[in-house]
């Protein structure tokens, strides 16, 4: 079990700050949209997908993770992004549609490129396993240090990108490893209704790989299992595949009224916040008292304002703008 | 036809169409994601779930290639399988079941083998929806042979183009634009918002719709574009233009001949389109008629489409990219001093 306290403060703290990133940019979404919803309006035009709730599969696998190691995430890309270490000030003026973004705008919320820290995102569901496998096939043709880990919802696991690369990758023996969040829903469908399997991991067995199933959404557990996986791939072994128990708070994007949710199902889901519990545990072992809690949380508040600040106040790329950058 | 009516969104229209194409062959059956339990992210099959329910109204797993497949294979054997899939963005991952096997199948089985199918699907950005979220590729899907194409622009077409869509036995691409569907997350067109009959008629396919009349100019839209030329014909109005607006309503196939008749009587022709400029549907709508008779043209006829980029997340660049009215208004001015 973890005990080296600096990791464990870094798992507190950038769960804490991805939380806080998301309420932040909850109430920036909502600008220009109330009373009459219409998803055109306010700062952040749209969709958007918080990723409140699965923060401890972000920082569990990506405290082991270096700048070379490649992370590709999907249409729910906060806490991946923050985990990973991207540029947060870069990343909120994307997502604001602003000039000194990531990509000066063109991308969204959606479409976060990070080249420094090997971070990209994209809408379509599981497409990024096959890039994920092609770094990582990068990385052993050119016995350089890194690895590929491609992040995808429990409902991406039933495409065929999923599969393919999953073949490809365990053929080939590439570093590679596949982390699928389970929040049980794929929008409004339950995983029961949609996956012929009660979990993911025994899908493993048909690649050859090892394959996990990590209950709870306990960042401690999820640390564990990915040190092993990542470990494996960084000694030539090959990949694996991990499925994560975690729990979608939000809606599946904002706007969705979560109708198709089993009556009190959100209460739980919310009694269960992994974030709170975390914060108990650390107090609870001994690991942090209150003041060293506060402590982290008054800085990860501040490097999430200040990022807001940086958004707010950057300037709007010009229109002609739209014509640059499609080709290299 | 009886007389009742009621002014419904796209959305309500379609899902109504369904309902009854459901009730009258009960080889018709739909499937989708989030199409079932949520009655469609666009709402266009509200209700049918408890109508109809989970048997032929079918939430599917995200395996597009699998479901599309499926649908044609379904349909190959007598099905009429209604299939949506949300974006046009997303059917990167399952073309080859579509321009593969639903739109060749027919042909390589020497039509012993025909495909009836609706594949329908929403288009259009403009709400920063970014650049998988917000294409039309009404051309991609026309310049393929073996699909009929249809785009409707107000409700009352929607449902009788969706029935001639469902008896139709080749696959049809029915595209909505989220401009006018009338879903409560997205403003929605009013002039889209129209009187719908309650009971199954059609709309034919490769009939376009004069839907102004004009001497001057011919502008000449689909979907959302068709809202937008008809706000500039009622600003050139005002500057003495008498513009007349054709909605195509469907791109295959494809009514070359009342766009011509049009031309010939304006002398201009202004083409808009919110799909990708080049190799579209613009070029298209121009070379029918410049090959049939160039010489109807008074002055050199003009498009107005999306530019050759990836659709951009931000609205200042999103904006400057989309066609709106007051493109259409500047380039009819132009033409029509002869610039
Ligand atoms: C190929 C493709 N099909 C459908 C969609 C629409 N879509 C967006 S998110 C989503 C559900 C994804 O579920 P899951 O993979 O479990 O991720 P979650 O949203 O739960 O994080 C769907 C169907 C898409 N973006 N791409």
């Amino acid at each position: 079990m973890l005990s080296d306290v600096n990791t464990l403060q870094w798992l507190y703290g950038s769960m804490f700050k991805s939380r806080y990133y998301e309420e932040c940019m909850e109430k920036a979404y909502l600008e220009g949209k109330q009373p009459v919803f219409n998803m055109a309006n306010g700062p952040v035009p749209g969709e958007m997908h918080l990723s409140n709730g699965q923060e401890p599969c972000a920082v569990g696998v990506c405290a082991h993770l270096n700048a070379d190691d490649a992370v590709f995430a999907t249409h729910r890309p906060h806490h991946i992004a923050i985990a990973k270490g991207v540029n947060l000030k870069a990343m909120t003026a994307e997502i604001f549609g602003k000039k000194s973004g990531l990509s000066g705008g063109r991308g969204g919320h959606m479409h976060l490129f990070d080249p420094t820290v090997n971070f990209a995102c994209s809408g379509i569901i599981a497409e990024g396993m096959g890039p994920a496998a092609g770094v990582a096939l990068a990385r052993k043709l050119r016995n350089e240090p890194g690895i590929a880990v491609a992040f995808i919802g429990e409902g991406a696991a039933n495409q065929g990108a999923f599969h393919e690369t999953m073949n490809l990758a365990a053929v080939w023996k590439l570093p590679f490893v596949c982390i699928i969040e389970d929040n049980a829903w794929g929008i409004s469908v339950s995983k029961t209704d949609a996956t012929s399997v009660p979990r993911n991991d025994v899908r493993a067995a048909s690649y050859g790989i090892p394959g996990e199933y990590i209950e709870g959404n306990d960042p401690l557990a999820i640390y564990d299992a990915a040190e092993r996986a990542i470990k494996r791939a960084r000694s030539g072994q090959g990949p694996s595949l991990i499925e994560i128990e975690t729990y979608r708070l939000a809606g599946h994007f904002m706007g969705d009224t979560e109708a198709y949710r089993p009556e009190g199902e959100k209460d739980e889901l919310f009694s269960k916040d992994p974030i709170p519990k975390f914060r108990k545990h650390l107090l609870e072992s001994g690991t942090l008292d209150e003041t060293g809690l506060k402590k982290i949380e008054e800085a990860m508040y501040k490097e999430v304002d200040d990022a807001f600040e940086f958004a707010r106040s950057a300037a709007e790329p010009e229109p002609i703008e739209a014509l640059e950058k499609v080709f290299a | 036809m009886s007389t009742v009516k009621r002014k419904l969104t796209i959305a309500k229209a379609i899902s109504e169409s369904i309902s009854l194409e459901m009730e009258a062959d009960e080889n018709v059956f739909v499937m989708g994601e989030d199409i079932a339990k949520l009655g469609g992210v666009f709402g266009t099959t509200t209700g049918l779930l408890d109508k109809f329910g989970p048997e032929r109204v079918r939430d599917t797993p995200i395996s597009e290639t699998a479901f599309i497949g499926a649908a044609v294979g379904a349909a190959a054997v007598g099905m009429r399988p209604i299939v949506e899939l949300m974006f046009v963005d997303f059917f990167g991952v399952c073309m080859d079941a579509i321009y593969n096997l639903a739109a060749k199948n027919c042909y390589f089985s020497g039509g012993n083998q025909p495909i009836p199918m609706v594949l329908m699907t929403s288009v259009g950005g403009g709400y920063g929806d970014a650049g998988q979220h917000s294409q039309c590729l009404y051309g991609t899907f026309a310049h393929l042979p073996g699909m009929k194409v249809v785009i409707p622009s107000n409700a009352y077409d929607a449902k009788g183009l969706m029935h001639t869509a469902v008896v139709d036995n080749n696959p049809v691409i029915f595209m909505l634009h989220k401009n006018l569907q009338g879903m409560g997350w997205l403003g929605t067109e009013k002039k889209s918002i129209v009187d719908v009959p309650k009971e199954i008629y059609g709309v034919p396919f490769g009939k376009a719709a004069i839907v102004r009349k004009g001497k001057d100019i011919t502008l000449v839209g689909l979907g959302v574009t068709v809202h937008m030329a008809l706000d500039a014909a009622n600003k050139l109005e005002k500057e003495g233009v008498d513009a007349e607006v054709i909605d195509l309503r469907s791109l295959v196939p494809l009514d070359r001949e009342t766009i011509f008749n049009s031309v010939s009587k304006t002398g201009r022709l202004l083409v808009i389109d919110d799909d990708y400029i080049s190799y579209g549907v613009t070029g298209e709508i121009i070379s029918s008629v410049a090959e049939q008779d160039s010489s109807v043209f008074k002055t050199s006829p003009q498009r107005i489409a999306y530019p050759d980029i990836p659709i951009p997340f931000t609205r200042p660049m999103e904006q400057f990219a989309l066609p709106n009215k007051d493109k259409i208004f500047n380039t009819a001015k132009e033409m029509m001093e002869g610039k």
